[in-house]
């Protein structure tokens, strides 16, 4: 059983349109794999069943060894998500926020405020803690749900287009950051994207589209003599469903 | 890392539930306007309504009354439901739309039993309708309408079952029904029925007099058996048969709503679409 992301035979559909149909993929412990598929390519769809929002019949997945229909918990508490759209208590301060997030994982007191620490000095925050989320720029309230997703030490992160919205400084910083979560501690990272730049040679690449996945491998194997963008463009091309 | 866990602790339990109702109590205190609305709606009621048809409506002497009381001492318990009722609506319906779709998500990623993270929720909306609920009363009380010290504390017990209640009815909703998108369609086709065909403000006979089948409807209506339970708690008796019903309400209620957020069934999907 490995320790990281197993995705096997995972079909879905919203009635009669089929979102997702046989997507199949592994993550290895450690390592960062980017999810790239353009809109509509079913990757929230993905992120749904990951995070168990909603369950299908049709194949497996498993979240550090943990199946998530048959031990949802278990696979819960290994799991960090960061949302594409924002989940954050604008009046709240930054430690506000991040201390109900650890009491959901049943972490309070003592050991609460020590993670919370730890986690907003992992991502240069720690001199925000006490300010408001609404008093935030864009990039901050970012690496805030990122402290966040951390908080209760899972196995795996995924996170769904983090970096949307964000001027280019901000979303290389981030972007390195996890990079360095994966390589220095062995977290395994899911990173749903659609924006090619963010993806390294040396990333596992699975490309969704159209609910189906086209490429799977090592990014710079996958583009090949290509730029990632335009092997992207190639794999993706065809009319959208 | 930390090691993943097979279960889960009474303390975690607690403190989970904790947090949820400091959130919401936090979010309460953020949303001045909601408080000042939640006391200046029962008490344009009871001022104003209740002034015009004290002369219109005479009502006679029923349980749990022993004597000839005004209209303004009867219509209070059908407004402090009328407050517990919005507040249900407005923390449950707040789930469904956008701006909390994303928190109600995150409630969803904790390892803590679903059963457990929705009650949570109730148990804190419910406090806050507590807080609005005394606040109201302490209003009445300015303007003259006081009952027994005691009546004020019996009220506390029933309070925490109408609002888990009712609370579960906005849960139930916000987990089985798309079309209604906004506060108006909640207030047409929920509140107004649910508020005006119940004992909040005329009693049983006095429906009967006007029409049997509304009376029966008001007789069924779960929100009558809460009103009721709050009237006879204040005047410092137990109206067993409506505690019975407005459990057995928020028994069913909750029950839908656990299997609107069950993730193998629909109604989710529906929702991250």
């Amino acid at each position: 059983m490995s320790d990281g992301l197993v995705v096997e035979n995972v079909s879905f559909s919203y009635g009669s349109r089929q979102a997702l149909s046989d997507v199949g993929f592994h993550v290895e412990r450690g390592r960062f794999c980017a999810l790239l598929g353009p809109n509509g390519a079913g990757k929230s769809t993905l992120f749904g069943l990951l995070t168990g929002l909603f369950t299908t019949p049709s194949g497996t997945i498993r979240i550090a060894g943990h199946d998530m229909r048959r031990t949802p918990r278990s696979a819960l508490a290994a799991l960090g998500v960061v949302f594409q759209q924002p989940a954050v208590d604008l009046h709240l301060s930054v430690e506000r926020n991040l201390r109900y997030y650890a009491a959901l994982h049943g972490i309070a007191g003592r050991e609460a405020n020590q993670r919370i620490a730890e986690a907003l000095e992992r991502l240069g925050m720690a001199e925000r803690a006490g300010e408001k989320v609404s008093a935030l720029n864009g990039g901050h309230r970012r690496r805030m749900e990122i402290a966040r997703a951390l908080l209760h030490g899972p196995a795996i992160l995924l996170l769904d287009e983090p970096t949307v919205g964000l001027d280019a400084a901000t979303r290389q910083s981030i972007t390195n950051h996890i990079h360095a979560l994966a390589t220095e501690q062995g977290l395994t990272v899911l990173w749903a994207t659609h924006l090619v730049d963010e993806v390294r040679d040396d990333d596992r690449l699975v490309v969704l589209h159209r609910g189906a996945v086209r490429a799977d491998g090592e990014a710079g194997a996958v583009r090949g003599e290509r730029t990632i963008g335009d092997a992207f463009l190639s794999l993706t091309e065809g009319p959208m469903s | 890392m930390t090691p993943q866990r097979a279960g889960i602790s009474f303390r975690e339990f607690a403190i989970c539930m904790m947090a949820i109702v400091n959130r919401e109590a936090l979010r309460f205190v953020g949303q001045r306007s909601r408080f000042l609305s939640s006391l200046v709606r029962p008490m344009v009621w009871l001022i104003v309504f209740a002034a015009g048809f004290r002369a219109a409506l005479g009502l006679s002497i029923q349980e749990p009354y022993d004597t000839y009381i005004t209209y303004e001492t009867y219509i209070v318990p059908g407004l402090i439901g009328m407050v517990q009722l919005f507040n249900g609506m407005q923390s449950s319906l707040g789930l469904v739309y956008d701006r909390e779709m994303g928190s109600m998500r995150l409630l969803l990623t904790s390892p803590m039993p679903r059963w457990w993270l929705l009650f949570s929720k109730l148990l804190a909306g419910t406090a806050i309708s507590i807080v609005q609920v005394y606040a109201f009363l302490a209003l009445a009380a300015l303007f003259d309408i006081r009952f027994s010290p005691l009546g004020y504390l019996a009220i506390l017990p029933v309070l925490v079952l109408s609002g888990l209640m009712l609370g579960a009815l906005g849960l139930m909703l916000s987990s089985t029904i798309d079309q209604l998108e906004n506060f108006a369609g909640i207030m047409n086709f929920v509140i107004f029925p649910m508020f005006f065909l119940s004992t909040a403000l005329y009693p049983l006979w006095k429906m009967a007099e006007a029409s049997p089948i509304l009376r029966d409807i008001c007789a069924l209506n779960p929100f009558s058996h809460a009103v009721e339970a709050i009237r006879f708690a204040l005047h410092l008796d137990i109206n067993w048969a409506s505690l019975g019903w407005t459990g057995m309400a928020f028994a069913v209620f909750f029950a839908i709503s656990l299997i609107g957020y069950d993730p193998a069934k629909g109604s989710m999907v529906r929702k991250a679409r």
